[in-house]
Parts: structure tokens; sequence; C-alpha cells
């Protein structure tokens, strides 16, 4: 037996306590059109200060997902609620780090990690000098006027995160944000996002298709069934998170868990 | 570089040049023109025509409507209607190419029309131009109007309307309100292919400027070209032909410039 | 847009401009522009007319001569400057040149040259079209992945075979944009070298028909020249929206 925890599913009729979960979907299902039915009464609980992962396979409505918690895109039925209260569009609470960076290929890194400041109608200097502390926190030194096309896709998504950071929003929404970064700069990112995150004391919602990515980095994973996308199963990994990261990826309960998501997974691949 | 490349621009230059020992891409160049020029030269004193001047020739009659003035004074009469409509061809065509790439209605109205001045002969209507605006300057202006504003529409339109759907909702997804995301995101994003249809409505002025001073208002470099062409002065005509063919390639390369000092810091420093 | 809860084409809107015409010629704003409908009326009669159908015939000999010149010659152009760097440097100007140059100036030097007759008109469209195409040939060449050529050489293809099985294919939709682009200018081309010869074909009814004043005619003319040009440029496009499915899947 492995310790990780499973979770009954939330119940879609009882409220939920805002102070406990910061971000709250309730029967959300999602049409693209009339015949693309993405989501089928997703309802989840995402606790306030914790990192939780969506996990499935490409296609299974993941990013779909996000992007309606974001506010991005529309639901067909079903509710987003943050801090207890129905939202539909994006708002200050939430940042959201793209898959593919979404970067002014026009702006230096400096502008592009102010650019959530600029149109929220921070002046100049002030914006600037936000941007220098968070570019130094991610790691960016160095490269505040660079342009987007001078750096590697790890550096760029850097940049994608230090510019959600700088925003000050309390929920971080980040979608498969290390899946153009090569392995080696996958992990060292991963070490320094959890590093990160424990000082700044965010709520994640993290996009992933990597189950050794999802156990290595959340309290809670979210397994969702393809097409249409359902939750099929909530786990908490209960990594001991004080030891050393290559300590952690040795655990047993790392491992096991990754064996018995990876056995729910083929479950639904036959 | 998914996020780096502009979207239906054809730069058809390649700067990567040949390192080591071989000859740069400049020098090529270089080399090229010195060719082209000589073998004008040879081929002007074999001669392959009568009405074909050679190089030296050529140049030396450059020189003269340099020094008295006459070529500057053409130039005047000829880039004062082409400025003017490409002024008011680019101002209106931008306009009306941002409101069809945001707005749906204005698409339906305005699409079709410029589809079909672009892919037209509208130089046809020239000679008629004549007979409503005389022969002055407005009957050049309009010239130019008519032969720039269709490609400067279609650009502006087509890079608005293809405007990179993931910075979009980046705007969005930080709160940017909509004319934010025009202003900020969309006009930015759209300005390479906008300029590239500057540069296009440009070339199509000048087309349309010679050929009104040509057809209807012997005017400019227009009628430095057919004057000395009934005067069988052969190495004006033709220097007069080269000058306008190297300034609107100068031209076109000043927007080119233009373009990445305001719009596109990013391509100063080479790729 | 919809009216009434019914979808109605973009086309449709050329109606209202040609509504548009129709009432300004009526209203007789400007003389030179008479109603739609008499143009219309004038276009019946016109395309029977004899003179009209020799220079028409006259036109496109010239037309179709000029562009089997360019296509093949710019599509040679386009694989050589895409093939070769060294060329690539030295062609690569010129052909940006002579593309956006203002080629009207040079229309009589060619006359010059080569007469008032239908080889100038020939070389018009050379001159006009040829370039566009070498661009874009260039671009699709220029642009065919790499791993698609490296493909090519390790399943054992000789330059003959890559050149012809893989990177002709490869770029073949920029190649039919730049046939496209090119018909557009070439027909430009000719009514520009027309109306400057004014001697041969459609020119010389252009120039009958502004110096009589009979606007109908002249803007019958007009029309068919659009249509024409329409027509060709839509065929091309459906060819290349054809072969584009393909095209969207490289990088
Ligand atoms: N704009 C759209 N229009 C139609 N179908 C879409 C659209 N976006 C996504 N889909 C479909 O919805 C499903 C879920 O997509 P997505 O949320 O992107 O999946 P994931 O991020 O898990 O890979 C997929 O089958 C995808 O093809
Ligand atoms: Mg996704």
């Amino acid at each position: 037996m492995n310790k990780a925890i499973h979770m009954s599913l939330p119940d879609a009729t009882t409220p939920t306590d805002p102070s406990a979960n910061i971000v709250s979907v309730r029967g959300i299902t999602k049409f693209y059109g009339s015949d693309v039915h993405a989501l089928e009464d997703v309802n989840l609980d995402f606790p306030t200060g914790q990192m939780t992962t969506l996990l499935g396979p490409s296609g299974c409505g993941k990013t779909t997902l996000l992007k309606i918690i974001a506010g991005l895109l529309e639901t067909t039925s079903g509710e987003v609620m943050v801090k207890g209260k129905a939202v539909t569009s994006p708002g200050p609470e939430r940042a959201f780090v793209f898959q593919d960076f979404a970067l002014l290929p026009w702006a230096t890194v400096t502008r592009n990690v102010a650019f959530g400041l600029e149109l929220t109608g921070v002046p100049l200097k002030e914006r600037e000098a936000k941007a220098k502390s968070y570019i130094d926190k991610v790691g960016l030194s160095g490269f505040e006027d660079k342009y987007p096309h001078e750096l590697s896709g790890g550096v760029r998504q850097r940049v994608g995160l230090a510019r959600a950071l700088a925003v000050d929003a309390d929920v971080l929404l980040m979608d498969e944000p290390f899946s153009a970064v090569d392995e080696q700069n996958r992990r060292k990112f991963q070490e320094d996002l959890l590093h990160l995150l424990s000082v700044e004391n965010k709520t994640v919602i993290f996009v992933t298709h990597s189950i050794e990515e999802a156990v290595y980095v959340s309290d809670q994973i979210v397994l969702l069934s393809p097409r249409p996308g359902r939750i099929h199963s909530i786990i908490r990994p209960e990594l001991d998170r004080s030891s050393s990261p290559d300590d952690i990826r040795r655990d047993k309960v790392y491992l096991d868990t990754v064996e018995e998501i990876w056995g729910n997974i083929r479950e639904y691949l036959d | 570089m998914t996020t780096t490349t502009s979207p239906g621009v054809v730069s058809a230059e390649s700067s990567e040049g040949t390192a080591g020992l071989k000859l740069s891409g400049l020098q090529l160049r270089l080399i090229s023109i010195v060719g082209f020029f000589l073998a004008w030269e040879i081929s002007g004193h074999v001669p392959i025509s009568p009405a074909f001047p050679t190089f030296s020739g050529t140049m030396m009659a450059m020189f003269e409507m340099i020094f008295d003035g006459s070529l500057f004074l053409a130039y005047f009469e000829t880039l004062k209607p082409l400025l003017l409509g490409v002024g008011i061809s680019a101002f209106f065509g931008v306009t009306i190419g941002v409101s069809m790439g945001l707005n749906k209605k204005s698409r339906w109205l305005w699409e079709p029309i410029f589809v079909v001045l672009q892919a037209s002969p509208v130089a046809a209507l020239i000679p008629l131009i004549t007979y409503a605006y005389g022969i002055g300057i407005t009957a050049k202006t309009v010239a130019v109007i008519i032969l720039a504003s269709p490609i400067i529409v279609l650009n502006t339109y087509k890079a608005v309307g293809n405007a990179s759907p993931v910075l979009v909702q980046m705007s969005r997804a930080f709160q940017g309100t909509r004319m934010q995301e025009i202003w900020k995101v969309i006009i930015p994003n759209a300005a390479p292919v906008i300029f590239a249809g500057l540069r296009l409505g440009v070339a199509a002025g000048f087309i349309g400027v010679i050929l009104a001073e040509l057809l209807i208002t012997p005017t400019g470099i227009g009628d430095i070209i057919s004057y000395n062409r009934s005067i069988a002065k052969y190495p004006h005509m033709y220097a007069a032909v080269l000058s306008i063919i190297v300034f609107s390639a100068v031209m076109v390369g000043m927007l080119e410039k233009a373009e990445v000092k305001y719009f596109r810091p990013e391509k100063k420093r080479g790729q | 847009m919809k009216v009434a809860g019914y979808e109605i084409p973009p086309v449709f809107s050329l109606l209202i401009w040609i509504g548009l015409w129709e009432v300004a010629g009526r209203m007789d704003l400007a003389f030179i522009l008479p109603p739609f409908s008499s143009v219309l009326g004038e276009l019946t009669t016109l395309i029977v007319r004899h003179d009209f159908l020799a220079a028409a015939w006259q036109t496109f000999q010239a037309f179709a001569i000029g562009m089997f010149f360019a296509i093949t010659g710019g599509i040679a152009l386009g694989f050589i400057m895409g093939t070769n760097k060294t060329a690539n440097s030295i062609l690569g100007m010129w052909v940006n040149i002579f593309a956006s140059a203002p080629l009207s100036s040079v229309v009589p030097v060619l006359m010059l040259l080569f007469g008032l007759g239908q080889l100038t008109v020939v070389v018009i469209v050379v001159l006009f079209s040829i370039w566009i195409i070498a661009l874009d040939t260039y671009a699709g060449v220029h642009h065919t992945s790499n791993s698609l050529k490296e493909m090519g050489r390790s399943f054992g293809a000789n330059k003959t075979q890559l050149l012809f099985k893989i990177l002709f294919w490869a770029a073949l939709p920029e190649i039919l944009a730049g046939v496209r682009l090119g018909l557009i200018r070439a027909v430009k081309g000719i009514v520009i070298g027309q109306l400057l010869l004014s001697v041969v074909a459609l020119g010389r009814m252009f120039r009958t028909f502004s110096d009589n004043f009979q606007f109908e005619e002249f803007w019958a003319l007009t029309l068919i020249l659009f249509v024409f040009a329409l027509l060709f440029s839509t065929l091309i496009g459906r060819l290349e929206s054809k072969v584009e499915y393909y095209a969207g899947t490289r990088d």
C-alpha cells in the first residue's frame, strides 16, 4: 500500500468554504460548437495556498478547464467561484502562464514582465522597479534588455512566470509551462518554482501531461479522463518535501504514486 | 521560434552570408553592381541599338541634370503628388483596413470592393482622371491613390484579422481593455505586414504617378523621360529612368528602416 | 452580415457599390461616370465587335506568351536563389529592386528598344510578373524544412530527385501564390503598356474611346478587363487552396 490518499469527489450541492478553497468550480460542462464535447460536469475545489495539478492525456480538456477558470473561455454550463464569488471574466486575483509563453516579440524582457502592470495603469517607474525585482527572483538578471527571440524556451517561460508573479495575483494558472523546456532545464525550473512558491504563498493550478512532474510538484492531483473530460480521481501524494529534490525523486511514495497513476491512465487508454 | 516569426511577410533577403574565405554578401552585391554597369557600358559601345546609350554617357547626362538642377525640379514635381497620394492612402487605407480586421460589418462592406480593385488593372482609369481633374497635381494624386490604396487596405486587414490569438488572450488574461488590446498588442503585432503593404503601396504609387506623367500631365520625371525621348537625347532619358528606379529602391529601403526603428526594435540586432 | 436572420455573403456588398455607381451616374454627378446600366448595355455590344475581339485576342496572345516566360523564368530564378547562397546574394538584390521598381518608367525605354508592337507587350508582361514569381518561389524553397531535405538525402535521393520530388512539391504552395500575384501584375502591366503604346490592341481602343468622350465604351472595356483579371486570380486561388492543406502542416 502506498500513502497517497484518495479523496471523495466534492458534492455539487455542498457550499464550499471560501477561506479554505480560494477557487471552486461547480458543474462545468463545455461544448465547442455543437459536437466537440470537451468537459462534462466537472466539480473541483482548489485549496488556498496549495498546488493542484490537472493531469491527463492530450485533448482531455485540461487547457479548456484552466482557461475557463481564467475567465478566458465561457462555459456551456456551470460556474467558477473565486474567493466565494462567481466570475466569468479575467480578474486581478488570477494570473496566467501560457504554454507557448505569449510574450510580445517586440518588447524587451523588462517590458514583457511589466506588461500586466502596464495594462492596469501602473506608472512606468513603479512597474519597472517591480518587474526588476521579479526578474531577479526568477533568475533572469542580466536578461532585462533582451528580446524574446534571443532567449531559449526555458528562459522565455521564466519571463512568462515573472510576468504572472508581478501582478501579485493570489492564484497562478499555469498551462503546461514546461512543455517547451528541455529536460535538464525543466527539472531545475521545477525546483526553482517550488522554492519560489513556498516564499510567495500562492495558490497554483498547474496543467501537465507528465505524471512525474505532477507527482513531484503537487499537493493535489486531479486526474482527468478523456473526451469528454471528467474527473477520474483525485490523488494527494504525501511527499516529504523537506528532503532534497533528488531524494524526493527516489522516494518510495513518489515512485508508487507515479506507478499508481500510470495504472489508472492505462485503464482508460485500453 | 513560434512567438517571434511574423506571419505572412516574405522577406527575400538572407543576410547569413558566407563566412570564412568566401566573399561576403555585401562584396558579392557590389561586384554584381559593377558587373552590371560594365556590361551596360560594353553593350552601349557595341551598340546593340542606336537608342541604347553607354553607361558612362548616361551618367554624364545624369550629372548634367543634377548640376543644372532640372532633375531636382522634376523630382519635386513628381514627389509632391506621390507623397500626398501615399499619405492619404496610408491614412485612410490603414484606418479602413484596421476597421475591417476588427469589425465584421466593415469587412462585409469593404472586402469585396478592395479585392476587386486590387486584382484589377485600375490603371486603365487614369486617362479618365484628366477629364475629371484636369492635368494638375490633383489628377496625379488621384492616380497614386487608386493604385496605392487597395494593397494598403488589404494588407492591413489581413494583418489585423490574423492577430495572434495567443497574444490577444494574454492581454485579456491580464485584464487589458479592448482598446489596450488593439493598441498594445494587435497593431504592433500587425505592424510588419502593414508596413509591407505600405511599401507595396509606395511602389504602386510610383507606377501610378509616372504613368500619369507619361500619359496625361507632362511634368516631373515622366516629362524628362518623354521629352528626351522625343528629341532623341537618349542618355538623358535613360538617366531619368535609372534615377527613378534607384530612388524608389532607396525610398522603399528607408521605409523598412523606419519600420524596424519605430515598430520592431527587436529586429535591430540581427537574428 | 446578417439581415433578418439570413447570412448575406460579402460579395453582395458589391451590389451596394454598383447601386451607388448607378445612382451617381443617373444624377450626372460626374460626366465621366455614366450609369452602370448603360455601361452594361454597351458591354454587350462591345464584346461582339470585331475590333474588340481582334484586340482581345492579340492581347491574350501577348499575355500567354509573356506569362510562359515569366513563370518558367521566375520559378527557375527562385530555385537558383533558394538553393545557392552565392546566387542569392547576387540575384536577390536585383530581383527585389525590380519587384518594387516603378516599371511604368521603363516602358518608354522598351518602346525604343523593341518597337511599338507585340514584342514590347510581351516583354512588359515578363518584366511585370517574373520578379514576384521568383521571390515567392525563393521563399518556398528557402523555407522548406531542413529535415525534409535531409530525409530525402538519407534515403539516397540525388540532386535531381531532391529538386523534383521534394523541393518542388514542398515549395508548390508559394510558387502558386507567386504565379497568382504574377498574373495580376501582368494584367496590370499589359494595360499600362498598351495605354502607353496606344497604337496596339486594347490600348488603341482605350485611346479612341477617351479621345472621343465615349465613356460608356471606356467603362465597358475597363469592366471586361476587371472581370478577366478577377476570373484569372480566382482560378489560381482555387488551385492554391487545393495544395494549401499540406502547406498548413509545415513548419
Ligand atoms: N477552439 C476549439 N474549437 C473546437 N475544439 C476545440 C477547441 N479547443 C479545444 N478543442 C478540443 O477540445 C478538446 C480539449 O482540448 P484542450 O482543452 O486543449 O485539451 P488539453 O489541453 O487537455 O490537451 C480537444 O479534443 C480539442 O480538440
Ligand atoms: Mg493543452
